[in-house]
């Protein structure tokens, strides 16, 4: 009854700092521009079966696929088991679903639970010594100091206690059931923590009891723990990732928008009888700080879990160069998580005297960018790192008239000549004559 | 690649239009294909392909301008969009329907950024203009040349991955019964040859080496006889980086119009 109560305080409290912060995170997202991404809704259903659900393009690493599956497969299969232990909990109950479905059906969920378990624990395993051991260079770029490898590690530790307490609840619950030991009742089939049995077969049967009760309580409670930890982490991506790619940019990668507030201006200088839409002029072209972004390409900030695939495929960075798609990314989270603090507690009039740009993100880092979209390929999640930096780089060029000066002379070249060099336009047919 | 360097009579659309004919398909040449030197070698190949198979196709001429591309992913989005009208203008002025080109970025940014602002046409790459007049009978391609012969291909970003052709430059390569080399990161997965993005036209940032080293490298590592590209830019990058390593007597940097027309020694 007691045990009963607690729990049901626990699971409250979780679940209502749980929402809380999503509230939070929900509204810094808000703080974005506004940005249509509703239309053709059946595509956006395939992308994110497709991206998310199918995970299609982690395959391009097929080992790594294969470990995180496990893991992905465990945490959504698994949360079948946490609707037990959450019955359980409230109601004092034990293995209350067994008294509801088949015993086969039972028993071969169960089994099921304690393979994935497994694997998720071998998973997590492994991606902790690909971090710690073999430390694989994209865990360890410069963008990833210490905050972010202990953020990635204690998630994978977590995941490895808790999959441990589950498989020793799962022995010590089958040695009581063996036992006749109160309300243990034969229940479960338990294919792997069976191999945990002779840890236990010293105890007796009360330290058994014990031992099970501890596991089962150290299981759930950090479970809740987790669910509180995700949100102020890189691990959001369990959640976000299905509908960051439900918004994805269906467009072809190549096409980048077309700013229509420059559209007005540039109509109006061709043509001065046209009349100015004042509602249309934006207050800055560009993005300057977060609040200039789109709410979606915020969302892509909170959805990245800084595997830095992007960056391990961004030409630049393979070079040497400053810039890091996943430093973006992770910048413009943070400059989020900062910004949105700021105008909750101070209002939308919020001004703190930094912003995104010069900042977080540096100039260096912009122009290093050669717009390949190898980045936005290689996001498993679909987050397009590149759209970020165009905006970053149209606030220097339009808002600033900072460029570097080779670039200002690509410009004043177009303008005059209508080409990129300095070639007189005369010259366009000149490839046709004799002797080119 | 013997080049006769004779003139060649090229029609203009203004031209066609005052004769009364009206051309199948525009040819947008591209600033690359008009003024670079050995861009321009890329134009008078596909044009001497045009003219071998009697393809009536004019070009804009002095009424051609920059489409914009360089400006607006230097993030000047008002440059490209004064040029995106003025060249909407002179196209939709001559009712223009059909347009190929051999640069990628001319490709992507008539193609995609050009149809909200007024200018919807259907736009070709080269290599599928080129594949489709095969499938359609029209260009006879034969081995030849190029038989047996290795040949990688780089892919052009704005190609690939941009705008999501992968074949049919490959197919073309296959079609000369050359040995089709591919790297390891090829298709969606390209390394980029380092002039997209307003590079080309500036210093690289500070680094460990510059982009198409770390390209050319890569694609010598196949040892082809040929590294093939689809975009004068990238042909720029290729080139510059095959004379880094001194193998330009050994390893061509070849467009695939410029395989085609050496294939059948038009």
């Amino acid at each position: 009854m007691i045990q009963g109560i607690v729990f049901t305080c626990i699971l409250i409290l979780s679940i209502y700092f749980f929402s809380k912060r999503i509230g939070q995170i929900r509204k810094n997202i808000f703080l974005g521009r506004d940005e249509a991404r509703n239309d053709r809704p059946w595509d956006r259903w395939k992308v994110m079966f497709r991206v998310a659900f199918g995970q299609s393009k982690m395959a391009a690493r097929p080992t790594v696929a294969l470990l995180h599956f496990f893991v992905y497969a465990g945490f959504i299969i698994v949360n079948i088991e946490i609707l037990e232990i959450i019955i359980d909990g409230i109601f004092g109950t034990h293995r209350v679903l067994s008294f509801y479905i088949p015993m086969g059906l039972y028993n071969f969920l169960i089994g099921t639970f304690e393979y994935l378990a497994l694997m998720v624990w071998v998973a997590c395993f492994v991606f902790l010594i690909r971090r710690n051991v073999m430390k694989i260079s994209r865990f360890w770029s410069s963008e990833m100091k210490i905050g972010p490898r202990t953020d990635a590690n204690l998630i994978l530790i977590i995941e490895i206690l808790l999959m441990t307490a589950f498989l020793m609840m799962n022995a010590a619950d089958y040695l009581l059931q063996k036992q006749n030991y109160g309300h243990y009742i034969v229940a479960g089939s338990f294919p792997v923590s069976n191999y945990l049995r002779p840890l236990f077969l010293s105890f007796s049967t009360d330290t058994l009891f014990l031992v099970e009760r501890f596991c089962w309580w150290f299981h759930i409670v950090f479970i809740l723990l987790f669910l509180n930890y995700v949100p102020y982490s890189k691990h959001l991506h369990i959640l976000l990732s299905f509908p960051n790619t439900w918004y994805s940019n269906l467009n072809a990668k190549g096409a980048f928008t077309n700013m229509t507030s420059v559209t007005n201006e540039v109509k109006m200088m061709l043509d001065p009888t046209i009349v100015p839409d004042v509602n249309g002029v934006p207050a800055r072209f560009g993005a300057k700080d977060v609040a200039d972004l789109t709410w979606k390409q915020l969302m892509d900030a909170y959805s990245c879990t800084e595997c830095g695939r992007c960056t391990s495929e961004c030409p630049a960075n393979i070079t040497g160069k400053k810039l890091s798609p996943r430093k973006i990314m992770m910048d413009t989270r943070d400059r989020l998580e900062e910004f949105g603090m700021g105008v909750h507690k101070n209002g939308a009039a919020f001004d703190d005297g930094k912003s995104l740009l010069f900042d977080y993100v540096s100039e260096e880092e912009l122009w290093a960018c050669t717009s390949c979209n190898a980045c936005v390929q290689a996001c498993p999640v679909n987050i397009d790192p590149l759209s970020i930096i165009l905006d970053l780089r149209r606030f220097l060029v339009m808002e600033q008239s900072s460029a570097p000066s080779e670039i200002n002379s690509m410009f004043s070249n177009i303008e005059n000549n209508g080409a990129p060099w300095k070639f007189p336009s005369s010259d366009r047919m000149v490839w046709s004559e004799t002797g080119v | 690649m013997q080049e006769k360097n004779d003139s060649i009579k090229v029609p203009t659309l203004a031209e066609c239009i005052a004769n009364g004919e009206s051309p199948e398909i525009l040819f947008w040449v591209g600033c690359m294909g008009s003024f670079d030197e050995r861009a321009r070698k890329i134009t008078r190949a596909l044009v001497k392909i045009f003219q071998h198979i009697g393809l009536k196709y004019a070009v804009l001429g002095l009424e051609e301008s920059c489409t914009g591309d360089p400006a607006k992913r230097a993030g000047n989005e008002f440059l490209f969009q004064m040029q995106a009208l003025s060249n909407i203008d002179v196209l939709n002025g001559y009712e223009v329907k059909k347009i190929v080109t051999a640069c990628p970025h001319c490709f992507n940014t008539l193609k995609n950024e050009y149809s909200s602002l007024g200018g919807n046409y259907e736009v070709f790459h080269h290599t599928t203009f080129l594949q489709n007049l095969i499938d359609a009978g029209r260009l006879k391609v034969e081995g030849g040349t190029y038989q047996g012969k290795k040949i990688v291909f780089h892919d052009p970003c704005y190609l690939g991955r941009g705008n999501g052709i992968y074949e049919a430059p490959r197919d073309l390569i296959v079609k000369l019964d050359a040995e089709l080399s591919e790297m390891k990161r090829s298709r969606a997965h390209g390394l980029c040859c380092g002039a997209g993005g307003g590079q080309m036209f500036k210093e690289p940032e500070k680094g460990e080496k510059d982009i198409n080293i770390e390209r050319t490298s890569e694609a010598l590592q196949q040892k082809p006889d040929v590294i093939a590209v689809a975009c004068p830019f990238c042909m720029t990058m290729m080139s510059d980086g095959v004379k880094n390593f001194n193998k330009e007597s050994e390893v061509k940097v070849l467009d695939i119009a410029e395989l085609i027309l050496t294939a059948n020694d038009l």
